[in-house]
């Protein structure tokens, strides 16, 4: 295309066609659903930029771990370049150090949390975040069919539920959030059993709050009862008995058919590294799949 | 030659979607992210004029819609940043005058993009924003997009002006 000249009116057929465009695939999308024809495109595009991610997460993690390095070496003088980027480089070693460690940890709790539901996990990284300027909050994880991932997995980690697995490419899998104003999920008091319907308020700092509806509008809830998943049919898309949070305020008005009450989740949505997906305990996957006690790498065998 | 330019555009506006879902992630501001992708438009918008940015806003919204980890209509963020390639466009004989006014177009297209991807997501429904919710997201988000500006805008002209036909001399 030739590039007009600052003088220039231009033309605006080009912006029309665009225009044009736009709406026709936002069109296509809203009127085709799961089935619609932006979802094989989706799935290309999907499968390109998905290790594109995983490669980029895994050689930045050292850093984006411990923003406070990013800020010591953003102000890099010409002067003392060579102390500090030697400096740096021993902090990055060592950021690198905490990092693994706390991996570590979080593995250990991820096979606690297997033996405790007795679920079948597949473990994953979180290698990118929606923006909140897109006001969904989705992360994209490092597994995908490749390793048994299929869409309506539930993903959580050592602290409790995380979300759902929206969409599976062959090497990622994006993960709605329990946050997320999409997001409902059905799940029950710890000390009354009453059951009632969570919803995500889209915001995932340290102020991350849960809805709670409960069913039963005459059932009383107390502060700091436990909340976990009430489960779906097979499992899909939520498995039952995870951890979801605690009760942190109740609120009850006559007009309204439903007791609510706010829940703080269990989970810092702000720094998710390491999640497992539940999955079939025959599941066939491309790395070691966390059954209860066992890893199915464990060549020693018969821990099952 | 001008498919290796069509190549070296499509990695550029590739490499911003993926830095912003990736590496900014750990330095976000309560989720919100700087916005690279409409930086490189805005960018590409004050170098070579409306057209050509309304073309690479198309583009570029269509990687934000579709690489992962969306969970949006696919077009929303495509009709946004043709908009913002275009305004930004025809603004750029003021806006190429000067640092500050180069700022500030990035912060009236920051908003402007933001805004619309916004309200198409509220005639959609999809998901249903509270007001409340964009009105405490898009001034967070216009003023990381603002932060970075000096990091990256006058690069992405630099990379635009090297790929510039020759024949355009101005």
């Amino acid at each position: 295309m030739r590039p007009t000249s600052p003088g220039q009116r231009p033309s605006r057929a080009v912006l029309v066609l665009l225009l044009l465009a736009s709406f026709t695939i936002i069109t296509l999308d809203v009127r085709g659903g799961s089935s619609s024809p932006v979802e094989p495109l989706r799935s290309a595009v999907g499968t390109v930029l998905g290790p594109v991610e995983n490669g980029t997460a895994a050689a930045v993690r050292p850093f984006t771990s411990v923003p406070g390095f990013f800020r010591t070496t953003g102000g890099l003088r010409e002067d003392v370049s060579r102390l500090e980027a030697e400096n740096s480089q021993l902090k990055g070693e060592l950021a690198g150090v905490s990092v693994d460690r706390n991996r570590a940890a979080e593995l250990d709790g991820l096979l606690a949390s297997s033996k405790s539901t007795g679920y079948a996990l597949v473990p994953a990284r979180v290698v990118a975040m929606g923006p909140a300027q897109s006001f969904s909050r989705t992360v994209t994880i490092d597994a995908g069919t490749r390793a048994g991932i299929t869409a309506d997995m539930t993903v959580l980690n050592n602290d409790g539920l995380v979300g759902r697995v929206v969409r599976a490419d062959t090497s990622t899998a994006t993960v709605l959030l329990l946050v997320d104003q999409d997001s409902v999920v059905g799940g029950r008091l710890g000390s009354s059993m009453e059951v009632g319907f969570l919803r995500g308020r889209g915001s995932v700092g340290g102020d991350a709050r849960l809805d709670l509806d409960l069913v039963d509008a005459s059932a009383a809830v107390t502060r700091d009862d436990s909340l976990a998943t009430w489960g779906s049919r097979h499992g899909a898309p939520y498995v039952a008995g995870v951890p979801i949070g605690r009760v942190v305020g109740v609120s009850s008005t006559p007009r309204q058919q439903s007791t609510q009450a706010v829940i703080e989740p269990y989970v810092d949505f702000s720094s998710l590294d390491l999640v497992g997906v539940v999955v079939d305990r025959d599941t066939l996957s491309d790395r070691a799949v966390i059954r209860a006690g066992s890893t199915s790498t464990d060549s020693e065998g018969g821990g099952r | 030659m001008s498919a290796v330019r069509a190549l070296v555009l499509t990695g550029i506006v590739l490499l911003a979607v993926v830095l912003q879902v990736t590496v900014f992630a750990g330095l976000s501001f309560d989720g919100v992210v700087p916005n690279l992708a409409l930086l490189v438009v805005v960018g590409a918008a004050l170098v070579r004029g409306p057209e050509f940015a309304a073309v690479l806003g198309f583009l570029g919204g269509l990687a934000i819609d579709l690489a992962p980890p969306t969970h949006h209509v696919a077009g929303r963020w495509a009709l946004a940043l043709v908009v913002v390639g275009y305004l930004a466009g025809r603004v750029r004989q003021d806006a190429g005058s000067s640092a500050v006014s180069a700022v500030l177009t990035v912060a009236a297209c920051s908003f402007v993009g933001t805004s619309i991807f916004a309200l198409s997501g509220m005639l959609l429904n999809d998901p249903a924003i509270p007001v409340r919710e964009a009105l405490k997201v898009i001034p967070v988000a216009v003023l990381y997009d603002v932060l970075v500006t000096p990091f990256v805008l006058p690069l992405v002209m630099r990379v635009f002006r090297r790929l510039q036909p020759h024949q355009v001399a101005y």
